[in-house]
């Protein structure tokens, strides 16, 4: 208790030097919390856009969907299950068919995939209720993404080319009835949505699907040999990978930030032992042991970071906090990452990530400080009364 | 004032210091008894070993050989810790550049060797006040070092080493930054303070105006003791 009341008491009373370091210190802090926070933020908002737009809350797939190879996708469609059609009925299944298909935006050829989904479902925001209504056109949904690539509006007629069950390739025209506007590329980018029944007929698959989108977790229990089931942390550890890439990577920054706050530290702490060397002596001949004046200098380096925390909270609360309450504005070349980032991320900040920032900085401020301080334990007293440099 | 009983005793007190390939002898056999009580100096040229034999006794360094027995313990054998403790409770120190910490008030200075005994919040304070009036400083207590003069800074170092009410004060060269004026100044209060509190003070000392207060001189050369005077005062 002696040893922090004297270490805040020399801290206070080096003035600006120390509010220097500790100011340093403190935007460590905030960094580091902001970074980490907005990383927090990506990723809660991600998984919440991709279950809302994609994933549902699990998905049904056919035992051969391998989305990464589209060349399998001729294979990978099935019946539809018959216990599973009430659940498509009453909308919390979410039925899809996919195969691949071209169109041809302003005359140019361009791979896509052609997706069925059925009209009712409630699971995703995909906007199929547009699918009614039209006439005899196919109507067609499309992201925001694929229509300003390609520069289609809604009433557009595209043309679409496409392979049927026997490898016979037809074409017909879909008018773009929506075009939805989300932060899930994977949903966007090279794809047109149709009605299920029309893609079911235009490929000569009646009844089948890829893979189900699912709105309740225990429509997943379904145990048919041509399905396998995904649940929403397996559809979403991509994400996670990505975050934690992500996450080590702005980790390297805020390391080199706090290397340069220790160095900060450790520098004053190295200078302060050679022009306090007076002091030390001083304190050893008042009474107290070296390793007194060890750990007194020790907890004046550790104080810094206990300043700095006070200093952060100070400035850094009212800046993460309208942080969080206005998001932060994301460059419009971010969505083509191919992962989900909307236009605004609002930072996330646990306590834990509080909590682990804080403890990270203060122990390595006091191991910082500690180091240039064990040379007190070595001093001669009567030398360091002179204040002679040892 | 206490009695006569002895405080400080040095038998054959040798110290040496390694100096390049060879040592240098600071102290070689030195001999003496000290009072509770005394207001005594060691006096002699640079390097005759004042400051030596002075860190010896504030338990600062130790001898090479022979024996120094401060308040009955051997300086010897005590451990940093043990040391430490018989400085923060028994021994005082003032020194030639005051030392006085820098970033603390008068009062905080005078406070610290109170803190270190761990005393109570509301006794310190009237401690140290008692100490800043001895010196007569009261309305500097709020004052830092770089605000007062080289005379106030020593008073400071004064109620500093005086606040516990230390059986010895060492006090090494402790007029050397001062004016005349000054200097007397704190030697008065010096011998205020071993009359009213008979306290031990033992002075390293050259200067003239220090020796004429001393009532018992120990002249040093060459780490020896030339001779050990009682001064008679008119």
């Amino acid at each position: 208790m002696l040893t922090l009341k004297l270490a805040l008491r020399n801290l206070l009373g080096a003035g600006l030097r120390t509010w220097l370091n500790v100011f340093v210190l403190s935007l460590s802090y905030v960094v580091i919390i902001y970074i980490h926070g907005m990383l927090d933020g990506w990723d809660v908002q991600a998984k919440s856009d991709m279950m809302h737009w994609q994933t549902g809350q699990g998905q049904l797939w056919q035992k051969n969907y391998d989305p990464l190879d589209p060349f399998t996708l001729q294979e990978s469609f099935a019946t539809i299950p018959g216990e599973l059609i009430p659940s498509v009925e009453s909308g919390d299944l979410a039925p899809v068919l996919i195969t691949m298909a071209s169109f041809y935006p302003e005359g140019r050829i361009q791979s896509i995939l052609l997706k069925g989904i059925s009209e009712n479902q409630q699971v995703v925001e995909i906007p199929t209720a547009a699918f009614s209504g039209g006439g005899a056109d196919i109507p067609a949904v499309i992201g925001k993404r694929m229509a300003e690539a390609n520069k289609i509006t809604v009433g557009d007629l595209v043309t679409v080319r496409w392979r049927d069950a026997n490898g016979t390739f037809d074409a017909a025209d879909v008018r773009i009835a929506a075009i939805f506007n989300s932060n899930v590329p994977t949903i966007d980018a090279g794809q047109i949505w149709i009605p299920l029944r029309r893609l079911q007929t235009m490929l000569s698959a009646p009844g089948k699907a890829t893979y189900f989108i699912s709105k309740k977790s225990e429509l997943l229990n379904y145990s048919g040999s041509d399905w396998v089931s995904k649940d929403l942390k397996s559809l979403t550890a991509e994400i996670d990978q990505i975050i934690k890439t992500k996450s080590f990577g702005s980790s390297i920054m805020y390391v080199v930030l706090l290397l340069l706050a220790m160095l900060a530290i450790f520098d004053t702490q190295v200078l302060t032992i050679f022009r306090r060397q007076r002091e030390i002596g001083t304190q050893i001949a008042l009474g107290m042991t070296r390793w007194q004046v060890v750990r007194l200098f020790t907890a004046e380096g550790a104080m810094n970071a206990v300043l700095a925390a006070l200093l952060a909270a100070v400035y850094g609360i009212p800046f993460l906090a309208s942080q969080a309450a206005s998001g932060i504005a994301m460059p419009a070349t971010t969505d083509t990452m191919g992962l989900a980032i909307a236009d605004k991320i609002f930072p996330v900040y646990s306590l834990g990530l509080i909590g682990v920032t804080i403890v990270v900085v203060l122990v390595t401020s006091t191991i910082v400080s500690y180091i240039p301080s064990r040379r007190i334990a070595k001093m001669n007293p009567t030398e360091a009364i002179k204040g002679k440099i040892q | 004032m206490k009695s006569n009983q002895s405080v400080i005793s040095i038998r054959n007190l040798v110290k040496t210091f390694p100096m390049g390939n060879r040592e240098f002898t600071a102290l070689n056999g030195i001999n003496l008894e000290f009072a509770s009580g005394e207001f005594s100096g060691f006096v002699g040229p640079s390097g005759s070993g004042k400051t030596t034999l002075l860190n010896i006794i504030g338990t600062l360094d130790s001898p090479t050989e022979g024996e120094a027995m401060v308040l009955d313990h051997s300086v010897k054998l005590l451990t940093q810790k043990k040391a430490a403790l018989l400085r923060s409770q028994k021994i005082g120190f003032i020194f030639q550049t005051f030392n006085l910490l820098p970033v603390y008030s008068a009062a905080e200075n005078v406070e610290f060797p109170l803190l270190l005994q761990k005393m109570g919040g509301e006794a310190r304070r009237k401690a140290v006040m008692e100490a800043l009036e001895w010196v007569g400083l009261s309305d500097k207590a709020k004052s830092r070092p770089a605000q007062m003069s080289g005379g106030e800074c020593q008073r400071v170092a004064i109620a500093r080493a005086m606040v516990k009410k230390p059986e010895i004060v060492l006090a090494d060269e402790p007029t050397a930054n001062l004016d005349a004026e000054n200097s007397h100044n704190i030697l008065k209060t010096m011998v205020k303070l071993n009359q009213e509190l008979g306290t031990t003070f033992l002075f390293a000392t050259h200067d003239e105006k220090v020796i004429g207060y001393l009532r018992r001189i120990i002249r040093l050369y060459d780490g020896k003791v030339a001779f050990d005077e009682l001064v008679t005062k008119i």
